[in-house]
C-alpha cells in the first residue's frame, strides 16, 4: 500500500474519532478556549461587554458555526457529535480541492 | 488559539494582514521552487491533518480547552514554508466556514499558527536531531519537543496579542473596546495552558507520526533539498 494511502486511512480514523474532542470538554466541564468566549459571557466575566468586541463580532455568519449547521446549539450529543464529523468531511474536502488548486497553479509538473 | 473577531482592535488586525501578505507571497515562491508535484498530496494531506487535529479539544477539567495545531508535523515532513501554506489553508477554511477564529484576525491567526509555530518546530527539531540519522529515537524525541515548545511560544504570540489591547483600546469611563485582559492576565494563561497540557499533545502526535513514518516511509523524512 501507499504511503499516501496509509496517511489518508489515518486521517479517516481520525475524522471518525473527532467527537472525542466534542465529548471530552463536555464530560469533564470545561468551557471555551481562553480567548474564545461568545460577547455574551462577558456580562459574567468582566461585568460588561466590550464596545468593540460585540461590534465586530457579529460581523461574519459562518455557514457551519461551531462544526455544526445553525440553530443546532440546543442539540443533544449524539446529533452534534455527527454534525462533527460532517464538519470534518466538509473541511477536509475544501482543504483538498484548494491545495490541489494552488498545486494546479504554483507547482511545476515534473520532479 | 483561533482569535475571534472583536477581540483584536483594527490596528492590530491590519498590522498582522499586513505581515502576514508577504509572507504569505515568499511562501508561495518558495514552494513553487522547491515542491514537486508528487508531494502536492502530502501537503492535502497535512493541511487535513493539522485541520482535523485542531477539532480535538482537549479539557482542562472545569476550565478551558485547547488543542494541537500539528503543524510542526507538516513543517518537519515539508518544510516550514510549505507548512505555512498548509495551515494557512486550514486557518482560513476554519474561520469561513465553521466561524473557529475571526475574519479579521486570519491575519494574526496565521501568522501565531501558520509562520511562528512552523518555524520555530521545525528549527528546534532541526537542531536537536542535527545529524543524526533518520531511523534514530533522537529524531523521534526531537519531534516531541519541537512540538511541545512550538506550540507554547505560538500560544505565547498569541496571548502577546490579546495583552496588548487594553493598552491602545479604551473607552473614557475605563472599560476596554477589545479584550479586556491584559498582558499579566493574557500572556500568562495562554502561554502556561499550552506550556502545561496542550503542548504535550502536539508533542505527542508529532513524536507518534514520526516514529511509524521511520518505519512505513523514511524517505519522507529525508532532507532532499537545502532551504526548503
Amino acid at each position: 500500500m501507499k504511503i499516501t494511502t496509509k496517511l489518508w486511512i489515518g486521517l479517516a480514523a481520525l475524522v471518525i474519532l473527532s467527537p472525542l474532542g466534542l465529548i471530552l470538554p463536555e464530560l469533564f466541564k470545561a468551557g471555551s478556549a481562553w480567548g474564545e468566549w461568545g460577547a455574551d459571557d462577558f456580562r459574567e466575566l468582566t461585568g460588561y461587554i466590550p464596545q468593540g468586541l460585540e461590534k465586530i463580532s457579529a460581523l461574519w455568519n459562518a455557514p457551519m458555526p461551531d462544526y455544526a449547521f445553525k440553530g443546532w446549539e440546543e442539540k443533544g450529543l449524539a446529533q452534534l457529535s455527527s454534525a462533527y464529523i460532517i464538519s470534518a468531511i466538509v473541511g477536509i474536502g475544501l482543504i483538498v480541492l484548494v491545495i490541489m488548486g494552488i498545486g494546479k497553479l504554483v507547482i511545476k509538473k515534473v520532479d | 488559539m483561533h482569535i475571534p473577531d472583536g477581540y483584536l482592535g483594527p490596528a492590530t488586525c491590519g498590522f498582522f494582514y499586513a505581515v502576514m501578505l508577504p509572507l504569505w507571497t515568499i511562501a508561495s515562491r518558495i514552494v513553487k521552487k522547491n515542491l514537486s508535484a508528487k508531494q502536492v498530496p502530502i501537503l492535502a494531506i497535512g493541511a487535513s491533518f493539522s485541520f482535523v487535529i485542531m477539532m480535538f479539544n482537549v479539557p482542562i477539567p472545569g476550565g478551558t480547552t485547547g488543542h494541537a495545531v500539528g503543524g510542526v508535523l507538516v513543517a518537519i515532513l515539508l518544510g516550514p514554508w510549505a507548512a505555512s501554506i498548509a495551515i494557512t489553508v486550514a486557518l482560513v477554511i476554519q474561520a469561513l466556514v465553521f466561524g473557529d477564529g475571526g475574519i479579521t484576525a486570519i491575519g494574526a491567526n496565521c501568522f501565531n499558527m501558520a509562520f511562528v509555530l512552523p518555524f520555530a518546530g521545525y528549527y528546534i527539531y532541526k537542531a536537536i536531531s542535527h545529524k543524526s540519522p533518520v531511523d534514530s529515537n533522537r529524531r523521534v524525541i526531537a519531534a516531541g519537543i519541537a512540538g511541545w515548545a512550538a506550540l507554547a511560544i505560538a500560544a505565547a504570540f498569541a496571548g502577546f496579542e490579546f495583552g496588548i489591547q487594553p493598552l491602545f483600546y479604551k473607552t473614557a469611563t475605563g472599560q476596554t473596546l477589545y479584550c479586556p485582559y491584559g498582558l499579566s492576565v493574557a500572556l500568562p494563561a495562554m502561554l502556561g495552558e499550552h506550556l502545561l497540557v496542550f503542548g504535550w499533545v502536539e508533542a505527542i502526535v508529532t513524536a507518534l507520526v514520526i516514529k511509524y513514518l521511520q518505519k512505513q516511509s523514511p524517505e519522507l523524512l529525508e532532507e532532499r533539498r537545502k532551504d526548503r
